[in-house]
């Protein structure tokens, strides 16, 4: 089975660590904040100019001033800062967040990524994510592994207008974990009841899979 | 307006002397910290032809959405154009040129600008289009692309507080783009919610040093919610 979006998430946060500064993009990225391991302090970075987001408000404490970068209302934690986006942007690309997760269209055995504009079709803009991939080292990358019609996302090399060239080292779809090294996927992990012949099937890019691809596994 | 007192009392005096065609630097991410009333102000004005940069366009029939409706915007510098159905559609009939611009690239053009230095070198979008006919460098190993910074001929602010000196304080996450751009106008407007008495601001919590402001006003705000999401339980 595929996995769900709250597994997906549920997987991801399995790589934060203690005292972790950690951007959040929007979608799947965002739900990680639910699975924070106990006994694990991580501090949210929310590129509009808040580090230490909080979670949602109550009604009571809804404040048109205070959103995060998907624009939803949301709260400070005790700790918080708050700053502006020259600030934000500073930290992004001076390479001191410590994890970065977003999402992607595609991505490529070589670390591109597109995640921004189909041409013709849809164009919202790269908000912050050409600098987020552009500062981070530490970057998963949260998708589909096929599209709909299952067309491979993870590809010899991205179709789409890039976000980032070589930035993205690990990824996680609804089928599999992957690391992105020496020009391409390393199949690390699978979704429960998923075969590799499956994720090789859908994995347009260089595979290299090893004699033992172990099974991800879900409390619940 | 005598020595350094920066008050205005009419929105119309707030943003006299702008003319079609100029450049205009708006602070606000999303609707968060808009210079509503000066957007507003701008619009009855009926100027056109005008250069924006903010990072988004407003909602439709909000914020910087309104200067849409006149066709009054001739180029756009933005990060994300994701949540405006007319922005949308008229950038794909051509009728207002959109320089998509990284976030973060957007804000240090304005800082850069502000303090003096006319580009920068950055890694954000080498090997995307965004980084296509633009100088690259290589620093330890690393390419980076040229982008220039920005002076607008207005940039229109929304603060907090603000003396009449001009020193002004934002609110939470309103601040935003708001300081950058308040440093990147040739005439830099704020509105705030309050205008308080001199002495009243700590000076070591100033967000925007008064020598950057030009004109402040005191107004009253909407503050539309763009996504309201709330905790349950």
């Amino acid at each position: 089975m595929a996995l769900t979006r709250e597994q997906m998430a549920m997987r991801v946060a399995r790589e934060l660590e203690d005292g972790f500064y950690v951007n959040l993009g929007i979608g799947i990225p965002t739900l990680v904040a639910n699975y924070i391991p106990d006994g694990i302090d991580v501090m949210l970075q929310s590129e509009n100019g808040l580090l230490g987001m909080g979670r949602f408000p109550t009604e009571e404490e809804l404040d048109p001033d205070m959103i995060n970068a998907g624009k939803q209302t949301v709260t400070a934690r005790p700790g918080a800062a708050i700053f502006s986006s020259a600030e934000s942007f500073a930290m992004i690309r001076g390479g001191h967040v410590d994890l970065t997760v977003l999402g992607a269209f595609e991505v490529d055995q070589n670390g591109n990524i597109a995640s921004w504009m189909v041409p013709g079709k849809l164009i919202k803009g790269m908000g912050g994510a050409m600098d987020l991939v552009a500062g981070a080292e530490n970057i998963i990358c949260t998708m589909t592994h096929a599209s709909k019609h299952g067309e491979s996302k993870l590809l010899e090399s991205c179709n789409l207008p890039l976000t980032g060239a070589g930035c993205i080292n690990r990824v996680l779809t609804d089928l599999a974990y992957l690391e992105i090294k020496d020009g391409a996927f390393h199949l690390k992990e699978r979704a429960p009841g998923v075969s590799v012949e499956e994720i090789k099937s859908l994995t347009a890019g260089k595979l290299v899979v090893p004699d033992h691809v172990p099974e991800m596994t879900f409390e619940n | 307006m005598a020595g350094f007192d920066k008050r205005v009392y009419s929105y119309e005096e707030a943003m006299d002397g702008i003319e079609s065609g100029m450049t205009v630097i708006a602070g606000g991410f999303g609707l968060c910290g808009i210079p509503e009333n000066l957007i507003a102000e701008v619009k009855r004005r009926g100027v056109k032809d005008l250069t924006v940069y903010s990072n988004n366009c407003g909602v439709d029939g909000f914020g910087l959405g309104l200067l849409l409706e006149d066709k009054q915007i001739r180029r756009f510098y933005a990060s994300y154009v994701g949540e405006n159905a007319l922005f949308e559609r008229q950038m794909l009939d051509e009728e207002i040129e959109v320089i998509l611009t990284p976030q973060g690239t957007l804000a240090e053009k304005m800082r850069a600008g502000g303090a003096g230095i006319p580009a920068f070198y950055t890694a954000t979008g080498y090997g995307t289009p965004i980084g296509e006919g633009k100088e690259v460098r290589e620093f330890n190993g690393r390419h980076y692309i040229l982008e220039e910074s920005v002076v607008g001929d207005f940039a229109i602010i929304k603060g907090w507080k603000a003396d009449r000196y001009g020193n002004v304080v934002y609110r939470d996450t309103a601040q935003n783009f708001n300081p950058m751009a308040a440093t990147a106008g040739r005439i830099t407007v704020v509105e705030v919610e309050e205008i308080v008495e001199p002495g009243e601001l700590k000076p070591d919590q100033i967000h925007t040093p008064g020598i950057y402001v030009d004109r402040i006003i005191q107004g009253t705000f909407e503050k539309r919610i763009e996504k309201r999401t709330v905790h349950q339980g």
